[in-house]
C-alpha cells in the first residue's frame, strides 16, 4: 500500500480575473456584455453623426420649400441676374450635399479610427 | 433636322458597348468573376461606374423637358437623385458592404434569417426593374424617332438586344467598364454642346427666357401634333387638334401651349411653390430615400473591397452625379427660347436632342452637336438598362429560375430583359420622369425602411420586415398602378396618388417598428454576430 500522492495546492479562481484576461477584441467576437455595450456605443456614435448631418441637409435643402412658400420675395430676389431659387437649387445644392458626404467621411473614420485604437490599447 | 452623322454616332457608343463588353467577357473566366467582377474593381473605375449606371433617360432627357415644362418646381428632381447618394452614404453604404450581401434578398435572409422575407424581397426588386426598365427603352423609342425619323418599336428593340445579350454574355465586369465609359460619354455629350450653346445665346443678344409678352417662336416653325390635343393659344382662345394635324407658325407668333399640360408661361415657370408643399415635399422624400432602395445600385457596393471603401466610392459618387445635374437645367432653360414648340405638341423629353439643331442650325457644327447629345442619350439608356437588367437577372437566376450558376443568368437576362421589351411596345404615352419618380417612390417605402432599419436597429424581426414592406411598397405600388392604367384624379387624391412617397415611407417606417415590436420573441439568434459583423471597422479584421 502506497501513500496517496500529496493533494495538489488549491488555487483560487476567480471567475472577474479571468474575464480580465480576455483582451477587448475578444470580449467582441465572443458577444460577451462588454463586448455588446462597446458594439452598442459604437453604433450610437455612428448614427448620432448621421443623424446630426441628416439634421444639416434637413434644414439646408429641406427648409428651402417652406421658405418659399412663406417668403415669397426670395423667388423673386435675383442674383448675377439669376433668381435666387434657381441658384439655390441648381447650382449650390450640389456642393452643399458633397461637403455634408465629406464631412460625413472624415469623422465616421475618426469614429472608427478610436474605436479600433481602444481595442489594440491593453493587446 | 435629321443630322447625317445620328445615326453613325449612335451606332459607335452601341459597338463600343459592345467591344468594351467582349474586352471584359475574356477577362471574367470563373463564376465568381462573372458575378461580381471579383471585387477587384478601383473605387475611381467603381465610382465612374455607378455614375454611369444611374443616370438614366430620366436624367440625360427627362429632367431637362420637365424644367422646361414645369420650371423651378421640377429642379427638386435632379437636387433629389443626387441627395438619395448622401442618404446612402450616412445610412446604409459602409454596414451594407460589410455585411456582404450581393443583393437585396441577400441582405434580407443574411440579416433576419427567413427565406420567405427572401421571396417578397426578390419580387420587389424584379417590379422595381421592370418599372425603371420601361422607360429606358420608351426614352430610347422616342430618341431613334426623333433624331433619325425611324420608328419607335426599332428603337426599343435595339436597346433591348444590345442590352440583353451584353448582360446575359458579359456579367458584371464588362458591365463596370461599359459604364464608366458611358458616364464620361454622357457628361462630355451635355457639357461640350451647352457651352456653344450658351457662347450662342450671349451672342444672339440674350434672349429673355420669361418674356413678359410669352413665349414666342423664334422662326418659321411647322409642328406635326402627334396625339389629339386642345391647344390654347395666346389670346385665351383654344381649339382641338386631330392626331397629325400640321400646324406652322410664323417667327414672332406667340406659341400655344397644351391645355393638359401645366405649361406653365412667365413668372409661374420662374418662381417656386406652384406644386404645393405636400408635392414638394413627397418628392423631397421619394427621390432622397429611394436610391438606397434601388436595385442595381447596391448591387455595386458589393465590388469596393471593403467598408471604408464603399464610403469613399459613395462620396466620388456623390462628386460626379452632381456635376452632371449642374447641366440639364440648362438645357431645360434654353429650350425656351429655341424649340418653344415643344410645348405645343407636348413632347418636352425631345428639349436636349434637338436643342443644338435649333439654335447652332442645321450647319456642320450644329449637326456634330446634335449627333453627340444622341450618343450620350443612348449611352444613358444602354447603361442604366444594362445596370438594371443585370440585377434583375441575378436575383431571377438565384431565386425564381435556378440556383445561381453562369447558365441560369444567362436565362433568367433573356427574361428579364424580354418582359420590359414586351411592355415598352404598348405603353409609348407614359410620361419617362414621372414613371422613374413612381419607381424611386416604391423603393424609398419598401427597402428603405427595410435597409435603416436593418443595419440600425437591432429589434427588427422578419415578420415586421415584411408587414412593412407590404403596408408601404404595396400602397405605392397601388399608387402607381392607379396613376398609369387609372383614370386621370383631381384634386387632392390626384397628389396623395400621384406623389405617394409622403404618406407610403412612414407608414411602411411605422408599419415595421410596430409589428417587430410586437413579435419580438421572433428575433435571430445570430443577431449579435450579425450586428458586429455589419459595424465593427474594417481594420479590426475581426
Amino acid at each position: 500500500m502506497t501513500a496517496p500522492p500529496p493533494p495538489k495546492p488549491r488555487t483560487r479562481v476567480v471567475l472577474g480575473e479571468l474575464a480580465r484576461q480576455r483582451s477587448v477584441t475578444q470580449h467582441l467576437t465572443e458577444q460577451t456584455q462588454v463586448g455588446d455595450a462597446l458594439l452598442k456605443g459604437l453604433m450610437r456614435a455612428q448614427l448620432a453623426l448621421a443623424l446630426r448631418l441628416a439634421v444639416v441637409v434637413l434644414i439646408g435643402l429641406g427648409g428651402l420649400p417652406l421658405l418659399f412658400h412663406f417668403a415669397p420675395p426670395i423667388g423673386h430676389t435675383t442674383l448675377w441676374g439669376v433668381n435666387l431659387p434657381w441658384l439655390l437649387l441648381g447650382v449650390a445644392a450640389y456642393p452643399f450635399l458633397f461637403l455634408v458626404g465629406y464631412a460625413y467621411v472624415r469623422l465616421a473614420e475618426q469614429n472608427e479610427r478610436d474605436f479600433t485604437a481602444l481595442m489594440k490599447r491593453d493587446r | 433636322m435629321t443630322s447625317p452623322f445620328t445615326v453613325p454616332a449612335i451606332i459607335a457608343v452601341t459597338l463600343a458597348t459592345v467591344i468594351i463588353g467582349a474586352y471584359g467577357l475574356r477577362l471574367a473566366r470563373t463564376t465568381s468573376d462573372f458575378l461580381v467582377a471579383s471585387r477587384t474593381v478601383s473605387p475611381r473605375w467603381n465610382a465612374a461606374a455607378i455614375g454611369g449606371e444611374y443616370l438614366s433617360a430620366a436624367s440625360f432627357l427627362g429632367v431637362a423637358g420637365l424644367v422646361l415644362k414645369y420650371g423651378a418646381d421640377v429642379l427638386w428632381y435632379p437636387v433629389g437623385f443626387a441627395a438619395g447618394y448622401l442618404a446612402l452614404l450616412l445610412f446604409v453604404a459602409a454596414p451594407l458592404r460589410r455585411s456582404g450581401a450581393f443583393t437585396l434578398p441577400d441582405f434580407c435572409e443574411l440579416r433576419l434569417r427567413s427565406r420567405r422575407l427572401r421571396k417578397l424581397a426578390t419580387a420587389f426588386v424584379v417590379f422595381i426593374g421592370w418599372l425603371y426598365l420601361v422607360p429606358q427603352m420608351q426614352g430610347a423609342g422616342l430618341t431613334l424617332r426623333t433624331v433619325t425619323g425611324g420608328s419607335y418599336a426599332l428603337g426599343v428593340l435595339l436597346i433591348g438586344v444590345v442590352v440583353t445579350l451584353s448582360v446575359a454574355l458579359g456579367g458584371m465586369r464588362s458591365i463596370t467598364f461599359v459604364q464608366a465609359f458611358q458616364y464620361w460619354l454622357k457628361l462630355t455629350a451635355l457639357a461640350v454642346p451647352i457651352l456653344f450653346l450658351a457662347l450662342h445665346w450671349q451672342a444672339d443678344g440674350r434672349k429673355p427666357i420669361t418674356p413678359a409678352e410669352g413665349l414666342t417662336f423664334p422662326q418659321r416653325t411647322t409642328v406635326v401634333m402627334e396625339d389629339p390635343a386642345v391647344l390654347v393659344f395666346g389670346d385665351g382662345s383654344k381649339s382641338a387638334v386631330a392626331a397629325g394635324t400640321q400646324l406652322t407658325f410664323e417667327a414672332g407668333q406667340p406659341v400655344p401651349r397644351l391645355e393638359a399640360g401645366r405649361a406653365n408661361d412667365g413668372l409661374d415657370w420662374l418662381l417656386p411653390g406652384d406644386q404645393g408643399l405636400f408635392a414638394t415635399y413627397s418628392l423631397i422624400l421619394a427621390t432622397f430615400l429611394g436610391t438606397m432602395g434601388l436595385p442595381h445600385v447596391l448591387v455595386r457596393f458589393y465590388t469596393n473591397p471593403d467598408g471604408s471603401a464603399a464610403r469613399r466610392t459613395t462620396l466620388v459618387v456623390l462628386a460626379l452625379v452632381g456635376m452632371f445635374y449642374l447641366f440639364p437645367t440648362l438645357y431645360g432653360v434654353l429650350g425656351r427660347v429655341y424649340t418653344p414648340q415643344l410645348l405645343t405638341t407636348g413632347r418636352t423629353d425631345a428639349v436636349v436632342l434637338l436643342l443644338p439643331g435649333a439654335a447652332l442650325g442645321g450647319g456642320l457644327l450644329g449637326q456634330l452637336l446634335g449627333a453627340l447629345v444622341a450618343a450620350g442619350a443612348f449611352a444613358a439608356f444602354l447603361s442604366s438598362s444594362s445596370g438594371l437588367l443585370t440585377s434583375v437577372a441575378g436575383v431571377l437566376s438565384t431565386d425564381v429560375l435556378g440556383r445561381g450558376s453562369v447558365r441560369d443568368f444567362r436565362i433568367s437576362a433573356m427574361v428579364a430583359g424580354a418582359v420590359p421589351m414586351v411592355l415598352a411596345f404598348n405603353v409609348s404615352g407614359l410620361d419617362v420622369s414621372q414613371v422613374v419618380g413612381l419607381a424611386f417612390a416604391v423603393a424609398a417605402s419598401s427597402f428603405c425602411p427595410l435597409l435603416v432599419l436593418g443595419i440600425w436597429w437591432r429589434g427588427l424581426t422578419d415578420i415586421g420586415a415584411a408587414a412593412g414592406i407590404v403596408a408601404g411598397g404595396g400602397a405605392a405600388i397601388c399608387a402607381v398602378l392607379v396613376t398609369v392604367l387609372g383614370p386621370p384624379l383631381t384634386g387632392w387624391m390626384s397628389v396623395l396618388v400621384g406623389q405617394p412617397a409622403a404618406w407610403t415611407v412612414p407608414l411602411a417606417f411605422a408599419v415595421m417598428i410596430a409589428v417587430s415590436l410586437a413579435t419580438r420573441h421572433r428575433l435571430p439568434a445570430t443577431l449579435g454576430s450579425t450586428m458586429l459583423r455589419l459595424h465593427a471597422p474594417d481594420a479590426l479584421r475581426l
